[in-house]
């Protein structure tokens, strides 16, 4: 069974990996996103993560689907973060199990470049010595051509 | 016909609201809906011409035809992960 889920408590990563496994399974990767100390050359004091939860969810369950069947498995795991996480924070958590390393690296890869391309979730940075700002992001590309 | 719009990020901050409704000539396209909303003028004038968008959650067109109560959001660039 894959699993996805948005949450605006902290991530537990334990959790994530035991949503994957299986016997015939000799590879879990386990990816985390972590909210960092620096961006572009300022220091960062934390990030407040917005999103619109609601189609979030559809899309992370549809990104850890097609995962899923990309690695021909079905124990694919992901959760995204909202709210306002302080540096160190897990942001996002995917966990991956198949029979072999290649195709749980690859798997754990698909889910964080699509999430980074399409999941409606935006991020404010703050700094400690200048105002907070969104950042620049993806431009979303929906289905069929360019979205606009 | 109505449509619910949503605002996320610095969309949001432009507007200087999370939600708005908005009456429309029937069959209108997401892109009536957003030169409409850029006729309000202030904040709401500085929304792009061209932003991504959803229709009922789902990624649509400029192109897309409303139907009465569809839930429509502007979609920033996104920053996930």
């Amino acid at each position: 069974m894959t699993w996805s889920a948005i949450t605006t408590g902290p991530i537990d990563t334990r959790e994530v990996l035991s949503r994957v496994g299986a016997e015939e399974d000799g590879a879990v990767a386990l990816f985390l996103g972590i909210v960092r100390n620096s961006n572009e050359g300022r220091r960062v004091s934390g990030m407040e993560y917005e999103g619109y939860a609601e189609m979030a969810q559809e899309q992370l369950a549809d990104i850890v689907g097609e995962a899923a069947v990309r690695a021909q498995t079905d124990r694919v795991a992901a959760v995204h973060r909202l709210g306002a996480l302080g540096v160190g924070e897990v942001s996002v958590a995917i966990a991956v199990s198949t029979p072999h390393r290649r195709q749980a690296f690859d798997a754990a890869r698909y889910v964080i470049e699509e999430i980074k391309k399409r999941l409606p979730v935006w991020k404010r940075e703050y700094y400690l010595d200048r105002d907070a700002k969104w950042l620049d992001g993806h431009v979303p590309v929906a289905h069929g051509g360019k979205v606009g | 016909m109505d449509v619910t719009v949503l605002l996320f990020a610095a969309h949001r901050d432009l507007a200087g609201a999370d939600r708005t409704v908005v009456s429309l000539p029937d069959r209108a396209t997401v892109e009536a809906l957003i030169a409409e909303l850029r006729c309000r003028g202030g904040g709401w004038a500085a929304l792009p011409e061209q932003s991504a968008v959803a229709v009922n959650r789902r990624y649509a067109h400029s192109g897309t035809v409303l139907d009465q109560g569809d839930e429509v959001a502007l979609i920033p660039p996104v920053a996930g992960g």
